[in-house]
């Protein structure tokens, strides 16, 4: 942290993608004339560029990390900025000026496209907001601050039956996780009498750990909720093949991402693997139930799907089991605990590019209006050589091949859950992206080897959307110079996530 | 120095990528003489001496970290000993002459075919360059890719069968042996500090490897050994793994083929030679016998497909098959010569299957088939070409003076003295009636299809090839004849960094 700022400054990233969406939602309440689809996309980029450009700052400045005098903590204590909540932010920020700045595009003809980026931005700030909750009420608001704005996302194509569709699933399902979460919450306080995680941590839960325990077991539904793990997945496929493709990129990245940070820092935290021990309450052990079944389950419906959005999102709920690794390897004492999270932190991160690009790349394909299938998608590379060259690597980048940046990502979690002793979760990872490599490689084939149906299949690519080309080749780039450059992102994950234990 | 080669390659992917169709192929052959000009200026200022993985000298050395996890340090580690440099050096010669055989086959979107041609170049360098166990691995898998487009793109008729059988194939077998090699690096635990494959090497010879999840050292060793072997079998290939082979060569363009015999196939008898044969020279003496059984099949099986064959491209296909048991042969003697021999073998046959691919390659051009029974006498028409085929038969067929000869030579030296494998002399002398078999294929076919009166059903005139198609043949057969005249030139630096490797196992053994 820069000195000459106040405390309250640390929570600058999360601020400046709160004002940005106030703002684009001002102009779009009192001067509805004065909004242009471009304007708007322009400024809540910026806004999210900005936020990012903090971020890294303040990461590089070492704000909040163990080095440099620890968190920040604000508002007695209900928020604590660290390198993690940074970290996180990284990834929603990102992920963010990437869909923004597609969506310009995407919504070209849509009657009004402006509350899409503010809802956006709003979604974003929750997300930041919950990266820095130190407490479960901060935890709880913001968790809804993310996912009411994503509801109206996923149905903003409002004439469009299946979006529609979508919104209400997502919201049902949502509404439903929200309450089971909130009722755990509330069996948690009942037994240590604080929300506050540190404290939660010190109190002592004799007699009360089976309430503890129930609790506990109940905020892990919120999460594999967020995270479209199993057994709240099942919402997932439904909600991104519905939704408009730039909410399914934001909310299979972002929204996703959002979710683990409640994992990694509030099961930490709040319940440290020494209470976890001694109350009896293993989380890690339910985790790594939930990991191994969520990865073999995505992987296994995403081979046999035909829609390539639907495999996405089914890819989705897999790479959701691969992340949950980083809260499900955990043992006391061990060898590699930050660094199994640190893998994980790092995997999230580097898919937050590789999926939003792929997500993206759909988006451009509804653009263009080619169909949704394989089999649509043939021969897209002799239209639009660049954009397909871009999916092959966010396939291959997904599916763990060198050299991008998804196979040193895995690869890590992997090497730091066999250092920790879960050799079986490493190998199941490992046969489960072998597994991923025949679906990735089927959209690759599609794209490249097949030849579509009719020659006239192609005309339906007339048009070169240039921000979504922007945004899809800058993902594409990223998840390649995520590669040489891992470096710094492990190594800044490994040091926020070991400051947990 | 080195880095600079391949970026270069690498630049000038990009940059072919983006130029126009007309020039792309100039343009890529240009560029691609940079790294060839480059590696000879390497070669010639070349000293070092010993193997590069059991503390020999290596040149041209860079290490970088790159970063740390979990205790493990991953850099940016290249560098040449003896075994690496003839195979770089081959690849940079090989290179510019694949692309000239392109101009006259491939007439469709030139500047992609070009720039993942140089891409796959530059990925080819870093595989013999690289000594680092991850930046190896990114490599190594970065070939592929490429190779997946090149041929699913550019090949014939079954081009999507080949290149997903190809890609299927290899990273399958990429996989085994990932899993094999990091099974190594975990049993060693907290001996190590890094991926560098010298470390780790050393490490493995000093006899670090601990107990891993209760598994004990040798049993993990074993594992090791035998993931690593079938996961670079397929890659060489060795049979039953080859089935790959003729379906990705028959549909590659000619040029893609002259790199995949050339340079891939090289991949991977040198990894063998590099993570089996170096690092773990116990188990290999341990499992010489059905090492040797499945060279010695390779070489005899190989033969009698391609004797069975009766479309040119499938005939040499087959035939790298049986040379490249020569190669394995070679490796489990585990003797100066058998080893050296080895290593002189993947260049000579990387030069030799080059050649007869891109010379049955500048006829089927002319003629748009390459089945025997389709054409005779095409001696007549096209004398220079077909002249340089016939040199380059002798020399799969070991012409003395010729490099084939001098490779299969110092394999079979080595092979029959060789002290760790029981019954070599039987081996050996089982491996050699191969040659017999590929002078009868390669007899017949080129009597049946080169000589007597010509024969072809065309509705236009069959003449001589164009100059460009005919100049990398005669290049090649004289880089050919070079090498067989000279063997010491790269013999000798071969030699040096195979005695390392032949210590180790009488050490063990």
């Amino acid at each position: 942290m820069v000195e000459t700022l106040p405390q309250v400054a640390a929570l600058l990233p999360a601020l400046v993608l709160a004002a940005t969406g106030l703002a684009l939602l001002l102009v779009d309440t009192i001067s509805p004339d004065a909004r242009s689809n471009t304007s708007m996309a322009i400024v809540s980029a910026l806004g999210a560029l900005g936020s990012l450009s903090v971020t890294v700052w303040f990461v590089a400045s070492g704000t909040g990390s163990v080095d440099t005098g620890g968190a920040v903590t604000l508002f007695a204590d209900a928020i604590k900025v660290d390198t993690l909540a940074l970290f996180f932010i990284a990834i929603f920020a990102s992920v963010t000026a990437l869909v923004v700045v597609a969506a310009h595009d995407y919504f070209h003809d849509h009657d009004n496209p402006a509350a899409f980026y503010s809802l956006t931005l709003f979604a974003a700030t929750g997300m930041s907001l919950l990266a820095v909750a130190n407490s479960l009420a901060v935890v709880f608001v913001a968790l809804e601050m993310v996912s009411l704005p994503s509801y109206v996302l996923v149905a903003y194509l409002k004439q469009d039956r299946g979006s529609v569709e979508a919104g209400l699933k997502y919201f049902l399902v949502g509404a439903l996780s929200s309450a089971v979460f909130l009722f755990g919450i509330s069996l948690v306080y009942a037994a240590t009498g604080s929300l506050i995680l540190a404290d939660i941590a010190s109190t002592s839960v004799e007699g009360l750990a089976g309430v503890l325990g129930v609790g506990v077991v109940m905020m892990i539904g919120g999460v594999a909720f967020k995270t479209a793990s199993v057994p709240f997945h099942f919402w997932a496929p439904e909600a991104y093949e519905g939704a408009p493709a730039p909410v399914s990129a934001f909310l299979s990245s972002a929204s996703k991402a959002a979710g683990f940070v409640v994992a990694f820092r509030v099961f930490t935290e709040a319940f440290p693997l020494r209470m976890a021990v001694s109350a009896n309450v293993d989380w890690m052990l339910a985790f790594a139930v939930l990991a191994a079944v969520t990865m073999t389950l995505g992987n296994f419906a995403a081979a046999v799907q035909e829609e390539v959005k639907r495999m996405l999102a089914y890819s989705s709920i897999g790479h959701a089991g691969y992340a949950l690794i980083g809260v499900a390897a955990l043992t006391l004492d061990g060898p590699a605990n930050g660094t199994v999270m640190g893998a994980a932190m790092a995997h999230l991160l580097v898919y937050g590019f590789m999926n939003t690009g792929a997500f993206l790349f759909v988006a451009m394909a509804e653009r263009w209006g080619v169909g949704r299938t394989f089999a649509d998608y043939a021969g897209l590379w002799r239209r639009a050589p660049v954009a397909s060259v871009a999916m092959a690597v966010f396939m291959f980048s997904l599916a763990g091949l060198p050299p991008f940046a998804g196979f040193f990502s895995k690869y890590f979690l992997f090497q730091a859950a066999i250092d920790n002793g879960f050799l079986w979760l490493a190998a199941l990872g490992a046969v489960n992206s072998v597994v991923s490599l025949y679906y990735y490689s089927r959209v690759v084939k599609a794209l490249f080897l097949d030849d579509p149906e009719m020659s006239s299949a192609l005309d339906a690519v007339d048009v070169r959307p240039t921000a979504l080309y922007a945004a899809v080749v800058f993902a594409a780039v990223a998840t390649m110079l995520l590669l040489p450059g891992f470096g710094p992102v492990i190594e800044t994950a490994e040091a926020a996530a070991s400051a947990l234990f | 120095m080195l880095e600079a080669l391949m970026a270069v390659a690498f630049a000038g992917a990009l940059t072919v990528f983006l130029a126009p169709d007309e020039w792309a192929g100039r343009l890529a052959f240009a560029l691609s003489l940079i790294p060839f000009v480059g590696s000879l200026s390497l070669w010639s200022g070349f000293e070092a001496g010993g193997n590069a993985l059991l503390g020999g000298e290596v040149a041209y050395a860079t290490q970088i970290e790159w970063l740390e996890v979990g205790g493990r340090s991953v850099s940016w580690f290249v560098g040449l000993d003896g075994i690496s440099l003839p195979l770089f050096v081959l690849t940079t010669f090989l290179v510019p002459l694949a692309i000239l055989s392109a101009w006259t086959p491939v007439d469709t979107r030139q500047s992609q075919f070009y720039g993942l041609m140089l891409f796959m170049e530059a990925n080819l360098l870093g595989v013999f360059a690289a000594l680092d166990f991850f930046l190896w691995f990114v490599f190594w898998e970065a070939v592929l890719v490429p190779m997946y487009f090149l041929i699913g793109i550019w090949g014939g008729p079954r081009r999507k069968y080949a290149a997903i059988k190809f890609f299927v194939y290899t990273n399958a077998a990429s996989l085994l042996m990932f899993i094999g090699f990091m099974s190594l690096v975990f049993a060693l635990g907290d001996s190590v500090s890094s991926f560098a494959l010298p470390e780790i090497a050393q490490a493995v010879a000093a006899g670090d490897l601990g107990t891993w999840f209760g598994i004990p050292p040798n049993t993990v060793a074993l594992f090791a050994f035998v993931a690593m072997f079938l996961g670079f079998a397929v890659k060489v290939p060795i049979v039953p793994f080859h089935t790959w082979l003729p379906d990705a060569h028959v549909q590659a363009p000619t040029p893609v083929s002259v790199l995949l015999a050339g340079v891939l196939l090289k991949m991977g008898t040198y990894a063998l030679l590099r993570f089996n044969f170096t690092m773990l020279p116990e188990q290999a003496s341990a499992l010489a016998v059905p090492i040797a059984v499945v060279a010695v099949v390779s070489v005899i099986y190989g033969a009698m497909l391609a004797l069975a064959q009766k479309d040119l491209k499938r005939i040499v296909a087959y035939s790298s098959v049986s040379s490249m048991g020569y190669v394995i042969l070679g490796l489990i003697a585990f003797t100066e010569y058998g080893v050296g021999g080895a290593t002189f073998q993947m260049v000579a046959h990387g030069l030799i299957s080059g050649l007869m691919f891109m010379a049955v390659g500048v006829i089927y051009n002319t003629t748009h088939t390459r089945m025997v029974g389709d054409m005779a006498g095409m001696a007549d028409r096209m004398p220079v070409t077909v002249g340089i085929l016939v040199a380059g038969a002798f020399g799969y067929m070991g012409l003395p003076l010729m490099a084939g000869f001098a490779g299969e030579f110092f394999i079979f030296v080595g092979s029959l003295s060789a002290p760790a494998l029981p019954y070599a002399p039987v081996f050996t002398a089982l491996a050699m009636f191969g040659i017999v078999i590929v002078a009868g294929y390669l007899l017949s076919a080129m009597q049946s299809t080169l000589f007597g009166p010509f024969e072809l059903e065309t509705d236009y005139e069959v003449g001589p090839a164009a100059f460009h198609d005919v100049a990398p043949l005669a290049v090649l057969l004289v880089a050919i004849i070079v090498l067989g005249v000279a063997p010491d030139i790269f013999f000798e630096m071969i030699r040096d960094a195979a005695v390392p490797v032949v210590e180790g196992v009488t050490i063990n053994g």
